[in-house]
């Protein structure tokens, strides 16, 4: 596969203030590819130095192996599109999206022929003579994408195109535009704090956190074998305990709580400078009353403090007996658990397999999200 | 809504309204029907008076008069388009480069010589202008001169001087509008391959189009009816169409004539306006607001 974006050792620093730290990544040709990161992070601050709105302090960015240092960014084959849309208000569609073939010098039938093959490949046939607010969000959406595709960019930069969607067409988008991308073919580099976007629509994700990339990896590897904290309490929902370590005469690890909860682990961990670890176990992967029966799994006595009742995503909030944490459990959805109610006692479990921890300094790494 | 409440809105929609419909009608509307009824009139041989279409005649009869208009107008609209010029990059400097703790100080700095009156603003460029003013006398000490130079009653002086005045009716609209211009139709305009150039006249100045148009008008309304800054800084050959109406009334007491040449001004100025207007695409309504 060829390499169409190649960032190496990328920093931008503003005064004092770092906000992209030595950020190395490659994306190729036709996939794509997300930046997952809490407001802050610098992601932005990346795509719009990919973009050429913002030069590196350091670094190299490459495009299709040219260095783009010094490239203006209209000279750059690639294309942004703002997290406003930034469509421009007094153009009608078709205008909008003829702008950039017109500012290459590309004139009359060809440009005709290109934006209406470009309007019905994103679905909207017809709606060169609309002006833009006379369109829906989704709308607006598509045209501020046909807009830079139609000018056949090395890859699509999306700067949380989907922020300002309500919830039923955020969802609807991130399948459109999945599909669109799979259709075009063109490399995408996606920008979004919404976890589940990244997850539904890339091929690959990093995690960025305070500059840094925290985790570069398929979707199904961030969710299963996070390597931080960090990207454990990000990507996806998970409950954190504070744990202490101990090794046993026979090499098996456990966790143990501060109220003397013990759970078995299944990897060995480096406990030389400190015991301190946070344990993370996701609400999907705890069983509710699991087989007794059932060796080698954690096993906990817990009462239920609320039902969260949301259709198919539906949970519940326990405490373990004697405590005041709260952990989080997903309900299954085989009508099982219809009958629960609000202080009634259970058996929890997980598999050993299930917990990851990770050192911590029993403090917050990321509390306010 | 009760009906005494109906009464009591009424009653103030007639207390508010009174002054306005007084100060509209008694200052404005009832001097301009008296102004219009005396353009129609005249005298003839015998000295009667009667009603005549002589006062608007002479205009197209005498080369004077309709070459005045005429000059009037080319001027007006070429001080409207310097204004313009300078003020676009003004107006984009305050909104979208200077920081934000600044552009208050950068208004202040264009309103406080429009808190000078007129006159004495023009006396000033006549203190520096002037054979024996500021200017020259820098220019010969520095022996950049031989000679003093005459500034004054040029058309150029006086342009510099019409574009100095109206260049606040100009900005102020611009930046109205350029304010709400987002940045990242800049941005987008970049991006998607214009160069500077295509930015201000792809983007930039269609999106102010309504200010352009509405500073535009004023500016070249201001510029058409002035009277002090031609008159002092233009000189005696420098004729101004306002001069001509103010000749005919006070100079040859010829109220009839003056009455018609008003009456003209008006109508030509607003004939030009809506040609422009028509010509840009630009509908009044938008451009008032």
């Amino acid at each position: 596969m060829e390499i169409a974006l190649s960032i190496k050792n990328v920093s931008k620093n503003f005064g004092n203030f770092t906000a992209v730290s030595n950020v190395t990544f490659d994306v190729e040709d036709g996939k794509f590819f997300s930046i997952l990161g809490p407001s802050g992070s610098g992601k932005t601050t990346l795509l719009r130095m990919i973009a050429g709105f913002y030069k590196p302090s350091n670094g190299v960015i490459e495009i299709r192996g040219m260095d783009m240092a010094g490239v203006e960014p209209n000279k750059r084959p690639v294309n942004l599109v703002f997290q406003n849309l930034a469509l421009f208000p007094m153009m009608n569609v078709y205008e909008n999206i003829a702008f950039g073939l017109k500012r290459r010098g590309e004139r009359g039938k060809e440009v005709k022929k290109k934006v209406e093959s470009m309007l019905e490949r994103v679905g909207l046939p017809g709606f060169g003579n609309r002006k833009v607010n006379q369109l829906s969000g989704g709308q607006k959406q598509r045209v501020a994408i046909a807009r830079c595709l139609v000018l056949e960019p090395t890859a699509l930069l999306l700067d949380e195109p989907l922020g300002s969607l309500d919830f039923k067409l955020r969802e609807h988008m991130k399948v459109e535009l999945k599909k669109l991308q799979a259709k075009v073919g063109t490399t995408f580099v996606y920008i979004t704090h919404d976890q589940s976007e990244a997850m539904v629509m890339s091929d690959h994700v990093a995690v960025m956190h305070s500059g840094y990339f925290e985790q570069l990896d398929t979707p199904q590897n961030l969710y299963n074998k996070p390597v931080s904290a960090f990207v454990a309490q990000f990507v996806g929902d998970n409950n954190k305990f504070i744990v202490r370590l101990r090794k046993d005469e026979h090499g098996r690890f456990f966790a143990v709580t501060d109220e003397g909860h013990e759970f078995k682990l299944d990897r060995p961990y480096d406990l030389e400078s400190s015991n301190l670890f946070e344990m993370y176990v996701r609400p999907e992967a705890i069983i509710i009353n699991p087989k007794e029966s059932t060796g080698g799994i954690n096993l906990l006595d817990v009462e239920v403090k609320s039902i969260l009742f949301d259709g198919g995503n539906s949970r519940i909030l326990v405490i373990p007996s004697g405590s005041g944490r709260e952990i989080i459990v997903s309900l299954p959805q085989n009508r099982k658990y219809d009958n629960l109610q609000e202080k009634d006692k259970l058996k929890i479990g997980w598999y050993p397999s299930a917990a990851v921890c990770f050192k911590g300094a029993g403090g917050k790494v990321y509390d306010e999200i | 809504m009760t009906k005494s409440e109906k009464i009591k809105v009424r009653w103030g929609f007639i207390i508010f309204f009174t002054p306005v419909f007084l100060w509209l009608f008694l200052l404005i509307v009832l001097p301009q029907i008296e102004l219009l009824r005396m353009s129609f009139l005249g005298t003839d041989f015998h000295g009667k008076s009667g009603f005549t279409l002589e006062n608007y005649g002479s205009f197209f009869t005498e080369p004077i008069y309709w070459l005045t208009f005429a000059r009037t107008a080319l001027y007006s609209i070429l001080v409207t388009f310097i204004v313009l010029i300078i003020a676009l990059p003004v107006a984009f400097y305050i909104t979208k480069l200077a920081k934000i703790k600044y552009q208050g100080f950068l208004m202040v700095l264009i309103l406080i010589p429009f808190w000078v009156n007129e006159l004495i603003r023009i006396y000033g460029w006549i203190i520096l202008l002037r054979e024996s003013g500021v200017i020259n006398y820098f220019l010969l000490k520095l022996h950049i001169l031989k000679h003093p130079l005459e500034m004054m009653y040029h058309d150029a002086t006086m342009i510099l001087g019409l574009v100095y005045t109206s260049m606040l009716f100009m900005i102020v609209p611009i930046i109205g509008v350029m304010e709400s211009l987002d940045d990242a139709l800049i941005e987008a305009a970049n991006d998607l391959g214009a160069g500077k150039v295509a930015v201000w006249r792809k983007i930039i100045i269609p999106y102010c189009m309504p200010g352009i148009m509405s500073g535009s008008i004023i500016v070249f309304m201001l510029v058409l009816g002035s009277f002090l800054t031609p008159k002092l800084l233009g000189g005696k050959n420098a004729m101004w169409f306002t001069e001509q109406i103010y000749n005919s009334i006070i100079i040859y007491f010829n109220w009839n004539q003056g009455a018609a040449f008003g009456f003209l001004l008006l109508f030509l100025s607003s004939l030009i306006i809506f040609i422009v207007l028509k010509l840009t695409k630009q509908e009044l309504s938008k451009v008032i607001k």
